[in-house]
C-alpha cells in the first residue's frame, strides 16, 4: 500500500489523476475503520490533511457560503453554525468530540452513504458539491444529482471533493434523527427541513431509509401548492405532509430497524421537523435572529 | 514508511510503520506509550483519546502517516514528573477508576474539556463525555471527578 501525502490542491489533483485507485483520506473516521477491520485494503491512501486549500471556508461574490472539504463537524458547529443551522443540526449528531474533532462533510460525500448524517441538510438547502480533476477541472453538482446508489456517488475516480456551497439561511431549519442514544449513533433514519420562507417553498431530505439519500419530492410540492404562509399550520396539511414524506422513503430491514418503522418514523419526524420550523417561522424569532 | 513526530513533547521517529497502520498502534507497539488503550478500533469507545495538535481525536482512527510532522499528547504527558494532574487525581480520589481501561481516554477528554470550559456544567460534561465509554462505574463516580477536578483547577476548593 502507499501513502501519498500532496501538499497542495495542485498536487492532489495530478496524483488522483495519475492513480485513480488511491482513496482520499481526510479525517479517516470512516477509512480507518475498514483499515482496521480489514474490510478494505486500497492499493494507496490519498492523505488530504496537509492540503490548507480544504481547510477553509469563505463567504463568495453571490452570498453563499464555499466550505472546504476539509472543515470538520467541530468547526462547522462553531464558525458557520448561525449560518447553517439545520447542518449544523445535524453535525452536533454526529459521532462523539473526537470524531467531530476529525470527521468532514467532505468525507461524508466521498463516502455516500444512505446514513451520513449530512446529507439531508445538504438536500434540503439545495447544497451544491464543488468536485475538480485534474484533466476536466471543476464540475459543481447540486447535492440532489450526487448521490447515485448505496456508497455510490457522481464522483469520477480521477475527482475529489473540493467543497459544498450552500446558501445562509433564509427561514428557520430543523434535522431529526433516530437512534438509540444521543451519541455515537448511526441513523435508523432521519429527516432534515429547510424553510425558504421568500420563495414560499420548504426544501426536504430524508436520511438512511432508501439506497440514496433524497428529497421528499412530492411532499415539497405539496406544500408548495398548499401551505398558506399568513396562517397557522393547517393539521391536515401538516398529516398529509407526514404522509407524502413516509412515501417518499424505500427503505429496507436491517440491523437498525425494519422498513415499516422507518416509514412510520420518517412521517413522525417530517411532521415534526415542519412543526418546529413553523412555529419558529411564525414567532418572527428567526427574522429577529438573523437581524 | 518512517514516521516522525512529536509526542509529549520528544521528538519520535517510528519505522517499518505499514501504510495503513493507525497512530494508535504507532504509539502503542513503536513508541512504547501503551497509556492509550486499544479496545474497539472504530471510534465508538474514546479509550484511545489523545490530543493531535491541541484537538482530541481517537488515536485508532488517525493513520500514522497523517501524524507526520505533528504534535501528539498522550495520557503519558498529562503528568508533571511525579506530580498527577488534577484531573487524574480527582479520578483517583473520586473512585472513577474500577478496571481502568477506559480511563486514559477519558483523563484525556476531561482534561480537554476543563480546558476549553473551565466550570463546565454537567450538562457539558456529559456530552463531552459521550464518546467514551465505560463498562464498570455507571458514570456517576467519574461525574464526580470531573466536576472535582475543574473545582480545583478554577481554585474553587
Amino acid at each position: 500500500m502507499d501513502f501519498l501525502r500532496p501538499a497542495t490542491w495542485a498536487e492532489a489533483l495530478a496524483a488522483k489523476a495519475d492513480r485513480p485507485e488511491v482513496v482520499p483520506i481526510q479525517g479517516g473516521t470512516d477509512m480507518m475503520v475498514e483499515l482496521n477491520f480489514d474490510v478494505r485494503r486500497p492499493p494507496g491512501l490519498l492523505d488530504l490533511n496537509r492540503i490548507t486549500e480544504l481547510a477553509g471556508w469563505s463567504s463568495e461574490p453571490d452570498g453563499r457560503l464555499r466550505v472546504g472539504a476539509g472543515v470538520s463537524y467541530a468547526r462547522l458547529i462553531a464558525e458557520l453554525g448561525d449560518r447553517l443551522p439545520g447542518l449544523a443540526q445535524a453535525s452536533r449528531t454526529v459521532g462523539s468530540p473526537q470524531i467531530r474533532n476529525r470527521g468532514t462533510v467532505g468525507g461524508n460525500l466521498g463516502a455516500a452513504s444512505p446514513a451520513g448524517d449530512s446529507h439531508p441538510p445538504l438536500l434540503a438547502t439545495g447544497a451544491v458539491v464543488e468536485v475538480e480533476s485534474a484533466g476536466r477541472g471543476v464540475r459543481m453538482i447540486p447535492a440532489a444529482d450526487f448521490y447515485l446508489g448505496v456508497k455510490r456517488s457522481a464522483l469520477e475516480p480521477d475527482e475529489l471533493i473540493r467543497a459544498f456551497w450552500m446558501s445562509p439561511a433564509s427561514g428557520p431549519q430543523y434535522f431529526s434523527k433516530v437512534g438509540t442514544r444521543n451519541a455515537m449513533v448511526i441513523a435508523v433514519c432521519s429527516f432534515a427541513i429547510a424553510l425558504h420562507p421568500g420563495e414560499r417553498r420548504v426544501g426536504t431530505g430524508i436520511g438512511s431509509a432508501a439506497p440514496t439519500p433524497r428529497r421528499a419530492v412530492a411532499a415539497e410540492e405539496f406544500l408548495a401548492a398548499e401551505l398558506d404562509w399568513e396562517s397557522r399550520l393547517d393539521p391536515e396539511v401538516l398529516r398529509r405532509f407526514g404522509e407524502l414524506a413516509s412515501e417518499a422513503a424505500s427503505p429496507i430491514d436491517d440491523v437498525r430497524g425494519t422498513a415499516g418503522y422507518r416509514r412510520h418514523a420518517i412521517a413522525v419526524m417530517a411532521r415534526r421537523t415542519l412543526t418546529w420550523a413553523w412555529n419558529e417561522f411564525r414567532s418572527g424569532h428567526f427574522e429577529r435572529r438573523a437581524g | 514508511m518512517r514516521v516522525t513526530f512529536t509526542v509529549n513533547g520528544r521528538r519520535e521517529t517510528a519505522d517499518d510503520v505499514w501504510e495503513g497502520e493507525s497512530l494508535l498502534y504507532v504509539l502503542r507497539e513503536r513508541v512504547g506509550l501503551p497509556g492509550s488503550k486499544n479496545a474497539c478500533e472504530q471510534g465508538e469507545c474514546g479509550s484511545c483519546t489523545v490530543y493531535l495538535d491541541g484537538v482530541t481525536v481517537c488515536a485508532c482512527l488517525v493513520a500514522a502517516g497523517q501524524a507526520e510532522g505533528r504534535e501528539i499528547r498522550t495520557v503519558e504527558g498529562l503528568a508533571d514528573g511525579d506530580r498527577l494532574d488534577a484531573v487524574q487525581e480527582a479520578f483517583v480520589e473520586c473512585g472513577a477508576v474500577q478496571c481502568g481501561f477506559c480511563t486514559p481516554g477519558l483523563v484525556v477528554q476531561a482534561h480537554d474539556l476543563i480546558e476549553r470550559i473551565p466550570r463546565p456544567s454537567d450538562a457539558e460534561i456529559r456530552e463531552a463525555l459521550a464518546g467514551n465509554l465505560c463498562r464498570c462505574t455507571g458514570y456517576e463516580k467519574i461525574l464526580d471527578a470531573v466536576r472535582l477536578a475543574a473545582a480545583r483547577k478554577a481554585g474553587d476548593r
